[in-house]
C-alpha cells in the first residue's frame, strides 16, 4: 500500500519531468520553433485559468463567466508588486494569487444565494465591475492605457533560453495547477463538492456544509486564476483592462466546456486545443472570428458533452482496457470516470 | 433643473434598454435562454436604418419605411437563428445554448466586420439636423421625443399583443408552463418563433433609435447596450414584460445621473452594481416572482 | 428520554397553514408511522424536522447523545447541521447522486466524519489514505448489508428502482443517525418488495440502535411494522395511537374515505 503511493507518486513527477524535458529539450535545439514555444507557454496558461474555471462550473456546478475578472486583479497585482514595490516574481504571482482569492470570497458570499443562471449573471456583473475598478484605479493600475513595461520572466538576450525559461514558469505552475483539482478532486472534500453539483439539497441533507465549499471552491478558483492572470500579464510585458473583459472570460468558458464540464484531462487539451486554433485561424484575417462563432455553433450542437465529457484520459484505465484486468477497489474518481468510457 | 434634465436624458436612454430588454425578457420566460445574441440584433436593425435613410435621406417617411423593413428583416433574422442555433439545443444544458448564444453573437459581429458594405469602422448614421427644444431651462431634441414616443408606442402595441390576442394568450401560457401548454395544444415552436421575432423587431427598433441619439454605427455596437438591457431586464425581474420596461427606464436614469453628477467613467460601472446588489437583495428582480424548490 | 420532541410547531406559506400545532415526541428505539391524505403536510412534517424549512412557530428538541438531558432546540439549524447531530432521511422522490457511482454515494455520506482537510488531500499524507481506506471499508461495510456491495461502481442511476431505494437508506445510515426518518420507502414496491423492505426495516433499526419515523401510504407496512401511528390531515393531527387504534378511529375513516361534500373543501 505505501509503495503503492510512493510509486504513484514517482510516476507522476517522474512523467511531468519527462514530458518537461523533451518539450524544452525540443525549443532548444530549435525542432519547436520560437513561435510554437510561445504558443506552448500560452496553452499552459489557459491551463491553469481552465482549470479553476472548470472547479467552479465543472465540479461545483457553478456557472461562472467572470473568470478573466479574477485574472486581472491577479495579473494587475502581480505586475505592481513587481514594478512598483520589487517584490520577487515567484512571491508577487502568489501574493497576485491570494489578493485575487480575497476578491474570491468577496464575491462568493453575496452569490451563495444565488443559482444557475442568477449567478452566472451575477458573475459577469463582478467580471465587469472589476474592469471598471481597473480602469478607474488610474494612479494604481494606469487605468484605460494600463501598465507596460512588465519585467519578463528572464533578462537573458539569448532568445531560445528566453522562451525555454519562459515555457518553463508556466509548465511548473500548470503541472501544479493539474495536481491541485486532482487530488483535490479525488478526495473527501472533493467529493463533498462534486455532491453539491449534483444535488444540492441532497448533498445539505448528508452533512455537505454547502456554503463552506461553495466559498472554498470560488476561493480556490479565484486564486487559481489570478496565479494564471500573473503569468499572463508577465508573458505579455503589457496589461490593460480590455484583455479582461467579458469576451476573455467567454473564451475561458468555451475552453472548459469545449474539453467537458468537469473534465481535467479535458481541460488540458482544449486548452492547447483552443491557442492553436486561434493561432491557425489568423491566416483567415477578419474571417477568423467569424469562423470561430460559427464552429462554437457547431459544437454545440453535435458535440454538446465537449471532448470528454466528465470523463478522465487516463493512462491506468487505458492501460487496464488493454489488459482486461479485474476492477481495483483502490480506484479514484477520476480513473472510475476513465474506464466508465469504454462501457 | 441639472437634476430634471439628467432624468429625461436617463428617459431616453431607457427607453431604449426597455425595448431591447423586452427581447430578452420574453425569450428567457418561454425558453429560459439568455440570448447574448439579441444586442447584435440592435446593430443589424441600425445599419437597416443607416442603409435606407443614407440611400433616401432623412425624412419622415424614411424614418417610417426605415422602422418597417428593419424591425421586418430582423423578425426574420431572429427566426432563421432561433431555428438553426437554438431549436437543437432546446433539451440539452443551459451553458450549451448559453455558449451557442455568444457563437451566434461572434458570427454577427464579425459578420458584419468583414461584409464590404458594413465594414469594421463607425459609420455616421443620417439623422435630422437637431433641432432643441427649451421648456423652463429643460433641453429636449426632437431625436429624445422621437425615441420616448416611438418606445412607448412599441411597448403599448407589444403590451396588446400579449394580453388581448389569442397568440399572446399562448406566449404566456408558454411561458408558465411549456409542456402544459403542449398539451392544451399549443404548437410551441410557432410560439417560440413568433417570441424571437417580436423581441428582435423590437431590437430592431431600439438599434434605428440608439444609432439616433449617438449619430453612428457599426458592428460591435450592439454588445454594451445588449448587455446593459440584460442587466435591466434582471432588474425589472428577468421573465416579466412590465419588469423589462421598469428595468430599463431605472437603468437609463441610474446611467445619466451618474454620468451627470458623479463620473463618466463609472457609468458602466453603475449598471453591474445595480445589477449584484438587486441579485443579492432580490434575486428575482423588482417584478419578478419568487419560486421554491420542491423537496 | 424521547429522543424528538416537536412542540407544538406550525408553518405557514404565504397564508397557506401548510402544518398547525403539530406535536410529536419519539421515544427511543421506537418505530412510528406518520399517515395522511395527500397534501396532508406530512413532507412538511420532515423538511421542519430535518432543517429544510423553519417552523413559523413552536419548537423542535433533539437529543443528540447517548446522555439522556443532553437535548436542544434544532430550529433555525441547517439541514447539514441537524444531520451532523444525529437525524437523517430519505426523499420521497428518490434525490441520490445521480451520475456518481453506489460507492460514492455512500463515501459523500461519510463525508463530514473524515478526519482529514482539503490540504491534506491535496498533498495526499498518510491521513489522507488511513482515512481513505477507512472511509470505502465503512462504506462497502454498508453496502454489504443491503446486498449492493457488488454493485459499487455502478452509477446510480443505473440501478434497478428498489435497490435506489436501498441505496438512499443506506446513505441515510452511513451518517451515522440516533433518528432516521422515510419518506415513502416502499413508493412504487411490488406487495414482495415491500415485504422485504418491512424486515429490512426492523433489522436496521435493532442492527443500528435507531429510532425511526416514517411516512408511508402503504397500509400493510405501516400496520405491519409500526408501533404507534400519528394521522395527519390538513396540516392538523387528527389522531395517535397504536395502529389497532388508528384502524377504528372514525376520524380517520372519514379523512381517508371521506363523507358526502367532504373534498370539496
Amino acid at each position: 500500500m505505501k509503495k503503492n503511493r510512493i510509486f504513484n507518486a514517482v510516476v507522476i513527477l517522474g512523467a511531468s519531468v519527462v514530458v518537461f524535458v523533451i518539450l524544452a529539450a525540443l525549443q532548444y535545439i530549435g525542432v519547436i520553433d520560437e513561435y510554437n514555444g510561445q504558443l506552448l507557454t500560452l496553452s499552459g496558461i489557459y491551463i491553469v485559468v481552465a482549470l479553476s474555471l472548470n472547479l467552479i462550473t465543472g465540479f461545483t456546478g457553478q456557472l461562472a463567466l467572470g473568470q478573466a475578472g479574477f485574472m486581472s486583479v491577479g495579473a494587475y497585482t502581480t505586475a505592481i508588486a513587481i514594478m512598483k514595490f520589487h517584490v520577487p516574481m515567484l512571491l508577487a504571482i502568489l501574493i497576485g494569487g491570494l489578493v485575487a482569492a480575497v476578491f474570491g470570497i468577496i464575491i462568493g458570499f453575496p452569490t451563495l444565494r444565488l443559482r444557475g443562471d442568477y449567478l452566472a449573471i451575477a458573475t459577469l456583473g463582478f467580471g465587469e465591475i472589476i474592469r471598471v475598478l481597473m480602469i478607474n484605479l488610474g494612479s494604481l493600475t494606469g487605468g484605460a492605457a494600463g501598465l507596460k513595461g512588465i519585467p519578463a520572466f528572464s533578462e537573458t538576450e539569448n532568445f531560445v533560453l528566453d522562451a525555454v525559461i519562459k515555457f518553463s514558469w508556466v509548465y511548473v505552475f500548470a503541472v501544479i495547477t493539474i495536481v491541485i483539482i486532482s487530488n483535490l478532486i479525488n478526495s473527501s472534500p472533493g467529493r463533498a463538492i462534486i455532491s453539491i453539483r449534483e444535488d444540492e439539497i441532497a448533498a445539505n441533507s448528508m452533512g455537505i456544509n454547502i456554503a463552506y465549499y461553495k466559498i472554498f471552491s470560488f476561493t480556490l478558483s479565484a486564486f487559481l486564476a489570478g496565479v494564471g492572470g500573473g503569468l499572463y500579464g508577465i508573458y505579455m510585458g503589457y496589461l490593460n483592462p480590455t484583455m479582461f473583459g467579458f469576451m476573455p472570460s467567454m473564451n475561458i468558458v468555451v475552453i472548459v466546456v469545449l474539453g467537458g464540464l468537469g473534465s481535467i484531462t479535458g481541460t488540458v487539451v482544449a486548452s492547447v486545443a483552443f491557442t492553436y486554433i486561434q493561432e491557425w485561424l489568423r491566416v483567415f484575417k477578419d474571417l477568423r472570428l467569424v469562423i470561430f462563432g460559427l464552429a462554437l455553433i457547431l459544437v454545440m450542437i453535435f458535440w454538446p458533452k465537449g471532448l470528454l465529457g466528465n470523463k478522465e484520459l487516463s493512462i491506468s484505465g487505458f492501460l487496464r482496457k488493454l489488459f482486461k484486468r479485474e476492477n481495483n477497489p483502490e480506484r479514484t474518481v477520476s480513473q472510475q470516470n476513465g474506464s466508465r468510457e469504454g462501457k | 433643473m441639472e437634476f430634471v434634465q439628467q432624468v429625461l436624458n436617463g428617459l431616453s436612454l431607457g427607453s431604449v434598454y426597455a425595448l431591447i430588454a423586452l427581447g430578452y425578457t420574453m425569450v428567457y420566460g418561454i425558453v429560459k435562454l439568455i440570448n447574448f445574441a439579441h444586442g447584435d440584433i440592435l446593430m443589424i436593425g441600425a445599419f437597416g436604418g443607416f442603409f435606407i435613410m443614407g440611400a433616401f435621406g432623412v425624412s419622415p417617411t424614411t424614418i417610417l419605411i426605415s422602422f418597417i423593413v428593419s424591425m421586418g428583416v430582423c423578425a426574420i433574422i431572429g427566426i432563421i437563428i432561433e431555428k438553426t442555433c437554438y431549436a437543437p439545443l432546446r433539451n440539452a444544458p443551459r451553458i450549451n445554448a448559453l455558449i451557442t448564444a455568444i457563437g451566434v453573437s461572434y458570427l454577427l459581429e464579425n459578420g458584419g466586420r468583414v461584409l464590404p458594405f458594413m465594414g469594421p469602422n463607425p459609420k455616421q448614421f443620417p439623422t435630422f439636423k437637431i433641432q432643441n427644444y427649451n421648456f423652463l431651462g429643460i433641453n429636449i431634441s426632437q431625436t429624445q421625443i422621437m425615441t420616448i414616443a416611438i418606445s412607448i408606442l412599441l411597448m403599448a402595441l407589444l403590451n396588446y399583443i400579449i394580453n388581448y390576442t389569442k397568440i399572446g394568450k399562448a406566449m404566456r401560457a408558454t411561458s408558465f408552463d411549456m409542456n402544459a401548454a403542449c398539451l392544451m395544444g399549443i404548437n410551441i415552436n410557432r410560439i417560440i418563433s413568433f417570441t424571437f421575432a417580436l423581441g428582435a423587431a423590437l431590437g430592431a427598433a431600439a438599434g434605428i433609435l440608439f444609432a439616433s441619439s449617438y449619430p453612428q454605427v457599426e458592428p460591435y455596437m450592439g454588445f454594451m447596450p445588449g448587455l446593459k438591457a440584460f442587466v435591466a431586464a434582471v432588474l425589472g425581474g428577468i421573465g416579466s414584460i412590465p419588469g423589462a420596461m421598469l428595468g430599463g427606464f431605472l437603468l437609463g436614469i441610474a446611467e445619466t445621473l451618474t454620468k451627470g453628477f458623479i463620473s463618466s467613467k463609472l457609468a458602466d460601472g453603475v449598471a453591474f452594481g445595480i445589477l449584484i446588489i438587486i441579485l443579492v437583495v432580490k434575486p428575482t428582480g423588482i417584478l419578478g416572482k419568487n419560486e421554491r424548490e420542491k423537496v | 428520554m424521547a429522543v424528538l420532541e416537536a412542540q407544538n410547531i406550525s408553518i405557514v406559506f404565504g397564508g397557506l397553514k401548510a402544518v398547525t400545532n403539530f406535536d410529536l415526541k419519539l421515544e427511543k428505539g421506537e418505530l412510528v408511522g406518520l399517515i395522511g391524505p395527500n397534501g396532508a403536510g406530512k413532507t412538511t412534517v420532515f423538511n421542519m424536522l430535518t432543517g429544510v424549512y423553519n417552523p413559523t412557530s413552536g419548537d423542535i428538541l433533539f437529543n443528540y447523545s447517548s446522555d439522556d438531558n443532553a437535548s436542544k432546540s434544532i430550529v433555525g439549524l441547517k439541514p447539514y447541521q441537524i444531520t451532523q447531530l444525529g437525524i437523517a432521511r430519505t426523499f420521497q422522490n428518490i434525490r441520490l447522486f445521480k451520475d456518481l457511482t453506489v460507492l460514492d454515494n455512500v463515501r459523500i455520506a461519510l463525508h463530514f466524519n473524515v478526519k482529514y482537510n482539503a490540504l491534506q488531500a491535496v498533498f495526499r499524507t498518510s491521513a489522507f489514505y488511513r482515512e481513505e481506506g477507512r472511509v470505502a471499508g465503512k462504506a462497502k461495510e454498508l453496502l454489504e448489508i443491503f446486498h449492493i456491495g457488488e454493485k459499487q461502481n455502478e452509477l446510480a442511476k443505473n440501478l434497478p428502482y428498489g435497490e435506489q431505494r436501498k441505496l438512499e437508506i443506506v446513505r441515510a445510515l452511513a451518517t451515522n443517525p440516533k433518528l432516521l426518518l422515510l419518506d415513502e420507502p416502499a413508493a412504487g414496491m411490488n406487495p414482495q418488495e415491500t415485504q422485504d423492505l418491512m424486515k429490512l426495516i426492523k433489522f436496521i433499526k435493532d442492527q443500528f440502535n435507531l429510532t425511526i419515523l416514517l411516512i408511508e401510504h402503504d397500509m400493510s407496512l405501516v400496520m405491519g411494522i409500526c408501533e404507534r401511528i400519528v394521522v395527519l390531515d390538513y396540516g392538523q393531527t387528527i389522531a395517535a395511537g397504536t395502529p389497532a387504534e388508528i384502524r377504528k378511529d372514525p376520524k380517520v375513516i372519514k379523512a381517508y374515505l371521506g363523507e358526502g361534500g367532504e373534498f370539496d373543501a
